[in-house]
Order: C-alpha cells, then sequence, then structure tokens
C-alpha cells in the first residue's frame, strides 16, 4: 500500500465567467519517503490539488488516505509550508514557531523546547533560537517554516513553492539544505514548484501538470544519484526533457 | 543614537510643549484682565494642589475616579474582546451585534447618567457602568476589524498544526489582532475619563476629580477646580506614555507588527 493514495480528485467552482474546473480525475500513488514534485504552469491546479491534500479545501469528488486513513479536514500526519515569508507568527521567537505544534498536541514546555531546538539546528538556525520572524531573512523564515512544519514529526510534508519569493543565490542553498533535510528525515514530500531546475534538482519522481482543466498529463522518474550535479549532462537533459514536457523547449523569438 | 538619549529626547519636547501652555496661562492669569478668583495665577494652584496632596485628600479622590476607570475598563476589554473575536468569526453573531453597537455607539455615554441613576441609584455603580458603556464600543470594533484583518496564512498554518478553539482564540486570535485590540483599549481610556468625569459631576457623591470639579463650583473655588483638572491631565499622560507606550513596546513593537515613527 502506498503512503499517500489519490483516487480521481476533482475540484470544480464557480466563477462570474462560469463554472471552471480546477482539477479534474487526479490520481497518484505516493510512496513512503518519496519526494515527488508537482509542475506546471500557473492555473494547473498544482497549489489546489496541494491544498485539498493539506485539507483546506475539501474535493468536489475522489479520496485521498494517507497512510491507509481518508483525509478529512488537516491533520497533524501533515506539515505545511506556504511560499509567503508572512506564513511565520510574528508574537513568536523562532523557538516558539518551531514549538507551536508540540504546544497544540500537549508536549510538556520543557520537552518541546528541546525538540524544537533539533529542529532549528537541523535547518542551521541554532543561532537563532531567540528572534523574532521580522528580524531574520526571508530565506531564514522559510527555514523556520521547514523546522515548524517537521517538529510535531508529521508523516508528510507538503511544499507550495516555498522558495519561489527568494533570490536565486539563497534558493540555491535552500535546495540544497532542503535536500538535506530530507535525507535526514525521510519524509515523504509532495513539493509544488513551477521551476524545472529545482524539480529536477529535488524530486523522486516529477508530475507534469497542464492547464484548463488541471489534470496530470505525464510524470517523469529523475533516476539521478544524490547529491545531485545541476551542471551534469545527466541533469541538464532531464531538464530538457521536462521543459519539453511542459511545452517550453522553443527558443524565444 | 541610544535609546536613553531618544527617550530624554521625547520627554524634553513633551515637556516644552506643555510649559509653553503654562506660561501663555500665567500671563493671561497676571493681566489683571480677569478676576482672580476665576482665573487664579498658577501658584495659587500650585499651592492648592500641593496641600490637597499633602493632607491625602486630592490622591483619594484621585484613587477613586481611577478605581471607576479601571474597574470599568475591565469589564469593557473582558466583555468586548471575546465578543469582537466571535463577531468577525461567525456571521450570526456579527448580524446581531453590528445594528446594537451602530445604534447604541453614537449615543453620549453622559446622557446615560440620569437613566443610569434611576436604575442604581448614585454612587459607583453608575460610574462604573457609564466607564463600561463608553469603552466598550471601541473595543468591540477595532477587535472587530483587527480578527478580520489577520493574515489567513496564520489560521491556515495555526489550524495545519492542531491549534483549534480556545488554543486558536487565545494563541493565534487575540495576539494576531494585538495592533487593533491595544487601539480600541488606547482609544476607550480615553472615552472612558471624559466618561467618568460627567458620571461624577451628576452621580458620585462625595467622591472622584469629577465631583471635587463640580463641587468646587458652588463655592467658586477656581484654584482646587484647577488643580482637580492638572491631576486628571497628569494621570491621562501617564497613562498614555508609561502603560500603553510600555504596552506597544513590550508586544506590537518588538514583534514587528507595528513600527516606530521615524525621528
Amino acid at each position: 500500500m502506498s503512503e499517500i493514495e489519490i483516487r480521481d480528485v476533482s475540484l470544480s467552482y464557480d466563477t462570474p465567467a462560469g463554472r471552471v474546473q480546477g482539477v479534474q480525475d487526479v490520481s497518484l500513488d505516493i510512496e513512503r519517503s518519496e519526494f515527488l514534485c508537482l509542475v506546471g504552469p500557473s492555473g494547473c491546479g498544482k497549489s489546489t490539488l496541494l491544498n485539498i491534500i493539506a485539507g483546506f479545501i475539501p474535493p468536489s469528488g475522489g479520496e485521498i488516505r494517507i497512510g491507509g486513513k481518508a483525509v478529512n479536514g488537516h491533520g497533524m500526519d501533515r506539515g505545511v509550508v506556504f511560499q509567503d515569508f508572512a506564513q511565520l507568527f510574528p508574537w513568536r521567537t523562532a523557538l516558539g514557531n518551531v514549538a507551536f505544534g508540540l504546544e497544540m498536541k500537549g508536549v510538556a514546555k520543557e520537552e518541546r523546547e528541546k525538540i524544537a531546538r533539533e529542529q532549528l539546528r537541523l535547518v542551521k538556525l541554532e543561532k537563532f533560537v531567540s528572534s523574532y520572524p521580522h528580524h531574520l531573512s526571508g530565506g531564514m523564515q522559510q527555514r523556520v517554516a521547514i523546522a515548524r512544519a517537521l517538529a510535531y514529526n508529521p508523516a508528510v510534508l507538503l511544499m507550495d513553492e516555498p522558495f519561489a519569493a527568494l533570490d536565486a543565490l539563497t534558493r540555491d542553498d535552500m535546495q540544497r539544505l532542503l535536500a538535506e533535510v530530507w535525507h535526514e528525515t525521510k519524509k515523504t514530500v509532495i513539493y509544488v514548484t513551477h521551476n524545472v531546475s529545482e524539480a529536477v534538482y529535488l524530486a523522486d519522481r516529477v508530475i507534469i501538470m497542464t492547464p484548463h482543466p488541471g489534470t496530470v498529463k505525464s510524470e517523469m522518474k529523475i533516476d539521478l544519484p544524490r547529491p545531485r550535479d545541476p551542471l551534469s549532462v545527466e541533469f541538464l537533459d532531464y531538464q530538457k526533457r521536462l521543459l519539453k514536457e511542459l511545452g517550453q523547449d522553443k527558443p524565444h523569438n | 543614537m541610544t535609546l536613553t538619549a531618544d527617550r530624554i529626547r521625547s520627554w524634553r519636547r513633551a515637556a516644552t510643549s506643555i510649559i509653553g501652555v503654562l506660561v501663555l496661562y500665567e500671563i493671561v492669569a497676571r493681566s489683571g484682565y480677569f478676576p482672580a478668583v476665576l482665573l487664579p495665577p498658577l501658584s495659587k494652584v500650585a499651592a492648592t494642589l500641593y496641600t490637597s496632596l499633602i493632607d491625602g485628600t486630592m490622591l483619594q479622590h484621585a484613587a477613586a475616579t481611577l478605581y471607576r476607570v479601571l474597574f470599568g475598563m475591565v469589564l469593557a476589554i473582558a466583555v468586548a474582546v471575546p465578543l469582537g473575536v466571535l463577531m468577525a468569526r461567525f456571521k450570526p453573531v456579527e448580524n446581531f451585534c453590528l445594528p446594537l453597537a451602530s445604534a447604541l455607539m453614537p449615543i453620549p455615554s453622559l446622557a446615560w447618567v440620569p437613566v443610569f441613576i434611576l436604575w442604581f441609584g448614585l454612587g459607583n455603580t453608575v460610574a462604573i457602568l457609564i466607564v463600561f458603556y463608553a469603552s466598550t464600543f471601541p473595543i468591540l470594533l477595532n477587535t472587530w476589524s483587527g480578527v478580520r484583518s489577520v493574515n489567513p496564512l496564520w489560521l491556515r498554518a495555526a489550524g495545519a498544526m492542531g491549534a483549534d478553539g480556545q488554543s486558536l482564540f487565545w494563541k493565534v486570535m487575540i495576539p494576531a489582532a494585538s495592533p487593533f485590540i491595544i487601539t480600541g483599549i488606547r482609544q476607550a481610556f480615553l472615552r472612558a475619563w471624559i466618561a467618568v468625569i460627567g458620571a461624577e459631576f451628576l452621580a458620585a457623591s462625595d467622591f472622584g476629580l469629577g465631583w471635587v470639579i463640580f463641587d468646587s463650583k458652588e463655592f467658586l473655588n477656581a484654584d482646587l477646580m484647577l488643580a482637580s483638572l492638572a491631576v486628571i491631565g497628569f494621570i491621562g499622560f501617564v497613562f498614555e506614555r508609561v502603560v500603553f507606550g510600555s504596552v506597544e513596546k513590550a508586544t506590537v513593537m518588538r514583534w514587528g507588527m507595528v513600527r516606530a515613527a521615524k525621528t
């Protein structure tokens, strides 16, 4: 049995311009400890699908099971990281943010702070435990967000373009760090991105989605040893093939 | 520039404007155009203030007034903050409360004093209820706006981490809306002072700064009236600068949710 089973999930909603099929009949199986990337142009429903898996939006059809249990609303078997830096609670320090989920779980203060410290060490922020988010850079805030989503030990990590708002250099660092964190924690990750090289760098498998309606077009296994070298011929070849799948391989006029 | 230098500078600025106005008053008072009984010079006011402070009467009156203000405001906070959150979260509560607030808010709190005297008799109850009435609406409406403008991502993130009910209220809603709630309490404090002095004019027998002012009029004690006004001004100033200022610095400013003005 797969860790995550997605069966015929659809979501349609009404807009002033008529009924929109945001996601249509998506079925996926995701193995335990797999790193899955959802890639596609904007409007292909990749973020919507992630929000459905997170339990923020109920699907209008189909079913999702995580560890055999049907998803109904959000739950602590999933950790979520958003794109927006503002996802952190400004009134809590880095440590307080990371400890939040454990606090909700009823873990004693001393224990949860110990775990939160470990998580912050994992994302290399051990020196910033008592900093408030507004004193941290965008990249650091996103690292706190990752630590926060991991701290209460969910089975699955859901990430919605977490590095899209960062500058290119920081983004590279963050991708490297995330690959390390994933290697260490062995979480099942579903990662939404529109960045092809990011997908090839991180994913075991890439799901390519197309818009109107949002459907899965194809998938591609990334069979490269880790840590991956973004300048290797094989890497660039994957990138090229992925761009072709997305119809983005034609040179600009 | 150091923080202490900043602070000294800001106090000096405040002192300059206040002293400027006092000097102006002294010039007018000593010009001889007005009878000294009505416009006593500052030295006279200061002397009255000093004796009333020394014999403890002024402190007693100030304490009585402050007690009414704080009691009424604590009641208002206890009612208006939870109600404001509920209004922002649940449409039926909003539908029920908003028309009531819109209708009651424009009624000056002083207009209720005679009604409350009829219902509750003279004394503390009326003053406290008037303060409660005056301070409820700014806190209610600010909390309501504050919760409606909470970043939805915080709610999603908190929900994903298992927050609901009580924990969502105390650990997310209240801190997230705190810049608005503090603003509401500040406005409420101002209204509360206006209300309490008015209520004391009419409803407080024997105690309170408002009563002192009203009572002094009967005996043409302009100096005592002005001394009481000075005490009111002083308490207001201390609350605004010290109490609210420190609360802001320790919370919303420390969290980067509001910023200090540029110097």
